[in-house]
């Protein structure tokens, strides 16, 4: 009866143990490690060296650490803004075109409001930033509630609206007047973010991301608007039947998120570039779904998540700057370690089991 | 010989001993029944056989040869089939093509020749279904003979059907059984899960029941009276519950449903002029063959659907154009036909119990999570529910759950209670329990509407009797007055009586 062959097989389980989930970005590494040496060969270089740039050197001095914080700033706001809407049940793809709202809002009050003391232009512009994000926000949301449209198509296609709105905006009544470049002009000095550490660029909002993460978890486990959401979430015939109202609470949560989105686009605008620009953002739209998911929809964890991406971003730099290999070859590294890290994501649901 | 033969199973889910060193033994060519109360571990078992868990210990043999079963894909292939209360069909596609569905011989599908073959297969297993007909436009007792058929046609050998009686109407179960007997005489074997002991004792040769996972028997249905099963299943004797006759005429109305008229999903008529009142300290009893408009009914009472014309009026209020939560705070005590539609599954147990109440938990938006942990702690006590106040919802047997949308709603104390098949999928005790807490409510003043199938449930129940036909009201009757016969008549539509 006994066989002496070793025989494996993935079982689904229920209740993954929470034990693995910090076990995730670790192997996420080491996988990536693996398949992506080869490359680094190819570009002659040494793969251990390469990742001791990538993910430790980062850590080891202070510029580069808080360029981690930097990185990470954008994802913590679009990672909170697309939990906001997914604990809902609300499928907002497009925390990337509101991220661009919010930042049009930002571009534009910071130029206009030049006079303006800073304590009074920059909560404005947030505040602006918040709202823009969440009147993008209002054409899928209400297409979804009112007559039931599928909102990961509305607001995955209005990205590509955006996405033509800021060109037309850059290339025809912004364009940078003193340079050419399609660039909105610089925001007044009142508008940007001051900085939190000198001669780095940690901002304001790194702060205001962290905020936000905090009211985030606050709204999600303690207040009765969470709860109601999470249970529109997980079975809106049920919510309805309790009297929790449906589509109020959709609405509301699919709203705030673009809202968080907007924060991110005024946060990049103000503590970065300055101007409104076409690659303002790196994707941080999307990469805040993946974020989202891999914080399994709760604010710590989307922190955390957030902070692996930022060192991530930040070693990409790091490395193709200390060991002249191209830059591609970070962003390849970072995508690989993406899917290997969802992947890993997957399995955790799935046990080995000897037969 | 046997067919099927499980030995030593035993399966865990955290702490819970779901199914404990469980041996069961199929015959060939026998309706073997499966009993026990909610939660003993029926259709864990099941799925163990059928795939869809792995056990943690334990031997599975198939006529006799020792097999391993990782996925309903293996089951299959060892002539296994299952048909679960939840259907695993494409509503869009036919018959035909729902029963070859990943059991296609090549690539191309040739619509006249799968029809064909299909059609011939329930010819030969005498089971009546179209091939062309599309399972959209099937009646649930006709969906679940296509799950029959699929099974069937996939050379099943043994057939487990999980609680199939649960969602029929008396007539669908007739053809069911007529269906099982002949496949039976054909040298198959089904194992038949129901809480309903007339139909254990009625179509099943031998009976295995479990209790708290273990196994206490297995035993031939010939010489088993229903009380002896029930015995054997709960560890004790069973009573039933009595309602005590009262004159309820002096009472004033409390529920006063006045010409209410509602229509189905489909957008068609499914309530005609339902004008009912029910009295304080009083349980009109629905009684009516399934899909005449009770659903419908329930649902509107509910405040979930929307009527087209008519009144509700609680002690005098109007309760049309009222959302869900407004019925709710007017004094409406509403359960869902399907727990399932009551409760998020992912939820817990603390979180769902407050679900309906929110606003009295919380100040300022904020949620008072230890006053919620607490009366839950005091409903799990009250309402003897088998769950621990932070376990997921899903993860209740089906008597627990049902405790769980009971404590939410009969601990407020609500002038009137609407209840859709209360019991449907309950076992004994956990039935006698749910009935003697509407006799309560009742006895407290509450007026109680029991929509139910279960005419034994009606009778054993009301203090008025309506039946509902096609949506409309076809004879009001004091209890006492009404026997098994007059209201059959009156179900199936044959007479009017007002
Ligand atoms: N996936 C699961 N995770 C955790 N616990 C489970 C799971 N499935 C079943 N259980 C638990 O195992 C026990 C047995 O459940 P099972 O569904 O087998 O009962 P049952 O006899 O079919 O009951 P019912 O008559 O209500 O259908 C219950 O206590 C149930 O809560
Ligand atoms: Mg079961």
């Amino acid at each position: 009866m006994e066989t002496s062959r070793l025989r494996l097989r993935f079982v689904k389980t229920d209740n993954p143990p929470v034990w693995v989930r910090p076990l995730i970005p670790v192997l996420a590494l080491v996988v990536t490690f693996i398949l992506t040496s080869a490359l680094i060969f190819w570009a002659n270089a040494n793969p251990f060296e390469t990742y001791y740039h990538f993910l430790i050197a980062p850590l080891t001095n202070k510029v580069s650490a808080l360029e981690i914080l930097v990185k990470a700033t954008p994802l913590m706001l679009t990672g909170a803004a697309v939990t906001f809407a997914f604990a809902a049940g609300y499928y907002n793809i497009g925390a990337e075109g509101q991220l661009f709202a919010g930042a049009i809002a930002a571009a534009g009050l910071g130029v206009a409001m030049k006079e303006v003391p800073a304590f009074i232009t920059i909560p404005t512009i947030v505040i602006a930033g918040f709202a823009a994000g969440m009147l993008w926000a209002t054409i899928p949301a209400l297409l979804k509630v009112k007559l039931q449209v599928d909102e990961v198509v509305t607001t995955l296609l209005l990205n590509s609206v955006m996405g033509f709105i800021v060109s037309a905006l850059l290339n025809g009544p912004w364009r940078d007047p003193n340079s050419g470049w399609p660039q909105s002009p610089e925001i007044g000095a009142s508008a940007i973010f001051f900085k939190l550490i000198p001669r780095s660029r940690l901002n304001l909002g790194f702060v205001i991301g962290l905020l936000v993460i905090l009211v985030l978890w606050f709204v999600l486990t303690r207040t009765s608007f969470g709860l109601k959401m999470r249970a529109v979430g997980l079975g809106k015939p049920a919510a309805r039947f309790a009297g929790i109202h449906v589509g109020r609470t959709t609405l509301i949560a699919a709203l705030v998120s673009g809202g968080i989105a907007g924060i991110a686009g005024v946060a990049e605008v103000a503590g970065i570039q300055y101007h409104l620009i076409g690659d303002l953002s790196a994707g941080y739209g999307y990469t805040g779904i993946i974020i989202a998911t891999l914080g399994s929809l709760n604010a710590v964890g989307v922190f955390i998540a957030s902070l692996f991406f930022g060192l991530v971003d930040a070693g990409a730099q790091t490395v193709s700057r200390v060991l002249g290999v191209p830059v591609y070859l970070g962003e390849v590294t970072q995508a690989t370690m993406l899917l290997v890290a969802l992947g890993f994501f997957l399995l955790q649901r799935y046990r080995l089991r000897r037969m | 010989m046997y067919i099927v033969d499980m030995l030593g199973i035993t399966k865990t889910f955290g702490e819970l001993v779901a199914n404990d060193n469980v041996d069961f033994q199929l015959r060939k060519g026998e309706i073997h029944a499966l009993l026990g109360e909610n939660g003993a571990g029926k259709t864990t078992l099941m799925r163990i056989l059928y795939g869809l868990y792995r056990p943690d210990t334990g031997i599975i043999k198939v006529a006799e040869q020792p097999v391993e079963i990782h996925s309903p894909k293996d089951a299959i292939a060892n002539g296994i089939g299952m048909v679960t209360q939840h259907f695993a069909l494409v509503p869009p596609l036919s018959v035909a093509e729902n029963i070859v569905l990943g059991n296609t011989d090549g690539f191309v599908v040739n619509r006249a020749v799968i029809e064909e073959k299909v059609g011939a297969a329930a010819h030969r297993f005498g089971i009546e279904i179209d091939p062309k007909s599309l399972v959209r436009h099937l009646a649930v007792g006709q969906r679940q003979r296509v799950e029959i058929l699929k099974a069937l046609y996939r050379n099943a050998r043994v057939l487990i059907l999980d609680e199939p009686t649960a969602v029929l109407v008396p007539q669908e179960v007739d053809a069911l059984f007529e269906t099982l007997n002949r496949l039976k005489a054909d040298g198959l074997s089904v194992i038949f899960i129901s809480h309903k002991l007339h139909e254990v004792t009625q179509i099943t040769d031998r009976v295995t029941v479990l209790r708290d996972g273990k196994l206490i028997g297995t035993v031939d249905t010939k010489g088993m009276s229903q009380s002896q099963l029930a015995a054997m299943m709960v560890g004790r004797e069973t009573f039933g519950v009595t309602r005590k006759d009262e004159q309820h005429q002096q009472q004033p109305v409390t529920l006063h449903i006045d010409n209410l008229c509602a229509k189905n999903d489909q957008g068609m008529p499914a309530l005609t002029n339902i004008c009912l009142e029910v009295k304080a300290g009083e349980i009109l009893g629905i009684a009516g063959v399934g899909g005449n408009g009770q659903k419908e009914l329930a649902e509107t009472l509910c405040g979930v659907r929307e009527c087209a014309s008519g009144s509700i009026q609680l002690e005098g209020k109007e309760l049309i154009g009222q959302t869900p939560a407004g019925f709710t705070q007017a004094g409406v005590g509403r359960i869902p036909e399907d727990r399932h539609e009551g409760m998020v599954g992912d939820l817990t147990v603390t979180e769902n119990l407050a679900l309906e109440h929110l606003n009295e938990y919380t100040r300022s938006g904020v949620l008072d999570h230890k006053a919620i942990r607490n009366r839950a702690e005091e409903l799990i006590r009250q309402f003897q529910i088998k769950a621990r106040p932070n376990d997921p919802v899903r993860t209740l047997s089906g008597g627990n759950m049902q405790k769980v949308l009971l404590a939410r709603v009969l601990s407020r104390d609500p002038k009137a209670v609407i209840v859709p098949q209360p019991t449907r999928g309950l076992d004994v005790g956990a039935t006698d329990y749910v009935r003697q807490q509407l006799l309560e409510q009742r006895d407290r003043g509450a007026a109680i509407l029991l929509i139910s199938e279960d005419l034994d449930e009606i009778l054993a129940l009301s203090d008025r009797i309506a039946v509902i036909y096609e949506g409309e009201i076809v004879g009001i009757l004091p209890a006492g007055e009404a026997t098994p016969e007059r209201l059959g008549l009156l179900m199936s539509g044959a007479v009017k009586e007002h």
